[in-house]
């Protein structure tokens, strides 16, 4: 169980500058055991940032954040991975030298077999072997090291895992995939939460809580069926029919059923 | 042949050649200044030169998946130790060559080997040339290597050159000089790491004289502590031909790395790029491994073997 209490999180408004802009305004939330919690609301409004808090890389001016009850708010972000917190980056990192399968062990902490690799990457729609052996930098594109960023989390399996915009950059197909990945991995009732910062419909439904930040504000939290009313989207039925079969595609060359 | 090596030795020899004692197949091992021990076979031949100390490698036309080691290991202090290598390698070859030195120094003395090498590669050949230069010990003794490598490459020859230095050596000026015949291609990757007050210089010169050659130059370097390092490769196009330089070095405390990458055109559809980038390790690349359990150091350290796996 994650406890975050009364957290703010403020930030000179310059470099050297003493005056300091409030990027959380204190905040306050329970995430409890087996919950699939969305986090949405505006760019800007401080998810990213929540979600670094979480992980230890940034510290809150003040408040608190207790994972299972240890008090975490000043633990290095080494002793909260130990803890069981795990984070996939909004704008992963590349690493020159680096292959995809190692990333993968680091993150597993172990050593992984071919197949055991290979279903991780399956799982974020990577369909090809070759990806283990490619190098973790500029030769990906954003989409490909998005997936990647995404499979290390499934890898490290934490307790809780915090996704920040698992679908920017990704195609429809693979998002399909990834989708059902976050349903069939999260709602197993093993203990595992997951935090999903999206803007996704489709990743929104698939939530028993939502949070709505805005201004560093929480907006609105609660059970999904409560707050999906109020975001306002403009959901129609059938909405994502014309994704799962698109027109012109390279069915070829896109597997999707790895 | 049964050689009696001292632990220190045989850490030395497995470190160059990745293989536990004396490895298969043609070898030359020298030791301190003089040769240990030599196996020439069917195809490799090497004898002593005449004329210079050091070596001649001859190997037959046609050879094909066989590998000549050559290592050198030094662990006597007070030694200044020139050798020449010359390898003669002929037509439609298929061959690996392993060579290079492990110096262990205990004192104040210096160390010091220069291997001068030469590579004469027949048309359609390919080699692959690998290169590990190490030292170690507890003493002051500076370790000294300055490597002069020559390669003329014939027709449609191939050779894959990787040298590395991996760690403890005190000063090096590599210079690595190469000469493309028609359709010759080489790739060549320097990877060194230094640290303390080391030094490293690392000259290139290859120059593509026939139609159609091809050279790849990918340096990959560390600078950590107060090292230095400076990178000079120049391409030189004559014909038609395709040249890359790719210098990328991580700088860590207040190490100097100066990368000064040239590309000469001679000839109007030489097509010749180079690429330069010195950088520390970015913040978030340690943090990312952060999240996934590693210490800062086990981070950086991580980042450091990858970068020159
Ligand atoms: N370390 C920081 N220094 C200055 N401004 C920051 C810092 N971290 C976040 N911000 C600002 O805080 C706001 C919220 O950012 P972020 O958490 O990335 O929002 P979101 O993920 O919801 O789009 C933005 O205006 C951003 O520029
Ligand atoms: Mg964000």
């Amino acid at each position: 169980m994650l406890e975050l209490k009364n957290i703010v999180f403020d930030v000179a408004v310059e470099e050297g500058s003493s005056k300091t802009k409030r990027i959380i305004d204190n905040i306050s939330l329970t995430i409890p055991d087996d919950k699939f919690v969305v986090v949405t609301g505006p760019n800007g409004g401080g998810k990213s940032t929540l979600a670094k808090l979480i992980m230890g890389i940034e510290t809150p001016t003040s408040g608190q954040i207790l994972f299972d009850g240890t008090d975490v708010t000043e633990m290095s972000i080494t002793d909260r991975a130990k803890l069981g917190i795990g984070y996939g980056f909004q704008q992963p990192s590349r690493f020159k030298g680096m292959k995809v399968k190692k990333l993968l062990e680091i993150a597993a902490g172990k050593r992984l077999p071919m197949l055991a690799c290979n279903e991780y990457l399956s799982k974020v729609g990577l369909c090809s072997a070759n990806y283990l052996t490619r190098e973790v930098d500029k030769s990906l594109s954003g989409g490909e090291l998005k997936r990647i960023e995404i499979a290390t989390l499934l890898a490290a399996d934490p307790k809780l895992a915090i996704y920040d915009e698992p679908e920017a950059g990704i195609d429809l197909w693979s998002f399909d995939r990834l989708t059902q990945t976050f349903e069939a991995v999260y709602k197993q009732g093993n203990g595992h939460s997951i935090i999903i910062i999206s803007h996704q419909e489709r990743i929104i439904e698939l939530a028993d809580d939502i949070v709505c930040l805005r201004d560093g504000q929480i907006e609105a939290a609660g059970p999904a069926e409560e707050i999906i009313p109020q975001l306002g989207l403009s959901r129609k039925e059938n909405d994502y029919c014309s994704f799962t079969q698109p027109p012109d595609l390279h069915l070829t060359t896109i597997s999707t059923t790895c | 042949m049964s050689v009696d090596l001292s632990p220190i030795d045989a850490d030395l020899l497995k470190t160059l050649t990745n293989v536990h004692g004396i490895p298969e197949g043609a070898y030359n091992i020298r030791k301190d200044g003089e040769l240990l021990t030599r196996h020439s076979s069917a195809n490799i031949e090497i004898a002593t030169k005449t004329d210079y100390p050091g070596i001649d490698i001859r190997i037959k036309d046609g050879t094909k998946g066989e590998r000549v080691y050559i290592p050198v290991i030094v662990s006597k202090a007070g030694i200044k130790d020139v050798v020449y290598n010359t390898f003669y390698i002929g037509d439609n070859c298929d061959v690996d060559i392993i060579a290079g030195c492990g110096i262990h120094n205990d004192s104040h003395q210096a160390s010091e080997h220069d291997g001068i090498h030469t590579f004469h590669i027949g048309k359609n050949s390919r080699v692959k040339y690998i290169e590990r230069h190490y030292g170690e010990g507890s003493g002051t003794g500076d370790r000294i290597l300055n490597p002069v490598t020559t390669v003329y490459q014939d027709e449609n020859s191939f050779c894959e050159m990787e040298m590395t230095q991996i760690r403890g050596v005190t000063s090096t000026v590599r210079d690595t000089d190469a000469e493309l015949g028609a359709g010759a291609k080489l790739v060549l990757t320097e990877k060194l790491l230094t640290d303390g007050d080391q030094k490293a210089t690392s000259n290139m010169n290859i120059r593509l004289i026939g139609e159609n050659s091809n050279v790849q130059i990918i340096s990959r370097s560390v600078a950590q502590d107060n090292s230095v390092q400076i990178f000079n490769p120049l391409v030189a196009g004559e014909a038609a031909c395709h040249g890359h330089v790719q210098c990328d070095a991580i700088i860590m405390g207040k190490a100097v790395v100066k990368a000064i990458p040239g590309i000469e055109a001679a000839h109007e559809d030489a097509q010749l790029v180079h690429e330069a980038a010195i950088g520390k390790i970015a913040g978030d690349q340690i943090i990312k491994l952060m999240t996934l359990g590693l210490t800062e150091e086990e981070a950086e350290q991580e980042i450091l073997d990858d970068f020159l796996n």
